[in-house]
C-alpha cells in the first residue's frame, strides 16, 4: 500500500499496519515525542494499536519542539 | 495619529507596501506586543518588532544573559553577560528605535502571574524554551481570548503555528507535555543559531500581519522546516472536539503550573 508520511509518499509491504507498527518502520523512536496526526484527525496515544492504516491515508507525526534545550 | 517627517522616512518601506500603508504603519505604532522569553525567538522577534515601530514591546524574562546564548539570542552582546535579559533588550531596543515603549517583567511566568501580564497586549509571542510555559501560555490565551504565536526550535528543525480565539490551539495538536522520562536530556539537545532567527522573524512577521490585518495567518496549520535539507512544510490542523482547553467539554478552566522539569546546564 501506499501512504503519505509527514507529506511523503511512501510504499509499505503489507495491505494495512498498526499505528504503533508504521511508528517503528519510520523509526519513531520516542512516540510520546509526536503528536499523531491521520486523515487530519489528531489520534489519542491509547489508540496507536488499535488503530490501522490502509492504502491512500495521510499520516502526519509531529514532533514536540520546545526552544533552544529540551527541557 | 500623524506620523512625524521622521517616522515617514524611518517607515518608508513600510509605507510603500501597498497592504501596509500608512494605515497599517499607524496600526503597527499603536500595537502592543508582548514577547515572552528573550532567548533564541523573543531575541531576533523583539529587534524586529522595534524596528518596525510596534508601539509598545513588553518582554518577559527572569534569567540573566549566559555566554552560552549568545551564540543565537542575538539582542544580547559579549558586555550583557550576567545582566537580566529583559533589560539587555531594553537597552538595544532604545538604540534600534526610540519611538518603542519597552515594559520589562523581569521574571518567569506562572499560572498565578500570567493573565495579569498578558491581560493589557494585543498579541503575545511564545519565545521560551521549556514545555511547561508553552502549555500555560497557550491556556492563558485561550481562557483570556489572546491571539499568540507559537514557536518552538530543536537542533535543525523549527515549528510555529499562530492561535487566535476559535481557531486551533496549540493543545488541539500537543494535547500536553510530553512525559518527562521521555524527553532526551539537555545534553543531548542543542540547536543551530540561525535556527532561532529563521523562526523567531517568521513569529514577529506574523505578528505584523495581525496587527496590520492583511494577509493569512498561519492559523489552523502548523509550519515545519528542518533547515538540513531546507525543507518547508505547513501541515493543516483543525479546532480538535476534545481539545482539554478550547474543546466541548473543557477539562482546563483554570491555570495551572505543569511540572517544571529541572535542567542541569546553563541555558
Amino acid at each position: 500500500m501506499n501512504v503519505k508520511v509527514n507529506g511523503k509518499d511512501q510504499a509499505f509491504d503489507k495491505e494495512a499496519l498498526f499505528v504503533k507498527e508504521v511508528l517503528t518502520i519510520c523509526e519513531v523512536s520516542q512516540p510520546d515525542m509526536v503528536s499523531v496526526q491521520l486523515n487530519g484527525e489528531f489520534l489519542q496515544k491509547e489508540d496507536y494499536d488499535g488503530t490501522s492504516i490502509k492504502d491512500g491515508d495521510e499520516i502526519d507525526f509531529l514532533y514536540f519542539m520546545g526552544g533552544g534545550i529540551l527541557y | 495619529m500623524d506620523l512625524t517627517e521622521e517616522q515617514l522616512e524611518r517607515y518608508s518601506r513600510h509605507i510603500i507596501l501597498q497592504d501596509v500603508s500608512v494605515e497599517g504603519q499607524e496600526k503597527i505604532m499603536n500595537g502592543k506586543v508582548l514577547i515572552i522569553g528573550t532567548g533564541g525567538l523573543g531575541a531576533p522577534a523583539a529587534l524586529y518588532l522595534a524596528a518596525a515601530g510596534v508601539g509598545t514591546l513588553g518582554l518577559v524574562d527572569g534569567d540573566v544573559v549566559d555566554l552560552s546564548n549568545l551564540q543565537r539570542q542575538v539582542i544580547h552582546f559579549t558586555p550583557d553577560v550576567g545582566k537580566p535579559k529583559v533589560f539587555s533588550a531594553q537597552e538595544k531596543i532604545a538604540q534600534i528605535n526610540p519611538d518603542v515603549k519597552v515594559i520589562t517583567h523581569n521574571k518567569r511566568v506562572f499560572a498565578d502571574n500570567i493573565a495579569d501580564i498578558i491581560k493589557d497586549y494585543d498579541f503575545v509571542l511564545d519565545g521560551t524554551d521549556n514545555f511547561a510555559a508553552k502549555f500555560l501560555i497557550n491556556d492563558a490565551c485561550v481562557l483570556e481570548k489572546k491571539p499568540f504565536s507559537h514557536g518552538g526550535i530543536l537542533r535543525f528543525d523549527g515549528q510555529t503555528m499562530t492561535y487566535v480565539p476559535g481557531e486551533a490551539c496549540y493543545r488541539c495538536v500537543f494535547n500536553s507535555p510530553p512525559p518527562k522520562g521521555a524527553v532526551p536530556t539537555c545534553s543531548q539537545a542543542g540547536v543551530l543559531g540561525a535556527i532561532a532567527g529563521m523562526l523567531g522573524t517568521m513569529q514577529a512577521a506574523e505578528v505584523l500581519k495581525y496587527l496590520v490585518g492583511k494577509g493569512d495567518l498561519l492559523t489552523n496549520r502548523l509550519l515545519i522546516f528542518n533547515a538540513l535539507r531546507m525543507d518547508f512544510r505547513t501541515v493543516k490542523v483543525k479546532k480538535n472536539p476534545d481539545c482539554p482547553v478550547c474543546g466541548n467539554n473543557p477539562t482546563i478552566t483554570t491555570l495551572v503550573d505543569e511540572e517544571q522539569p529541572v535542567c542541569d546546564l546553563k541555558r
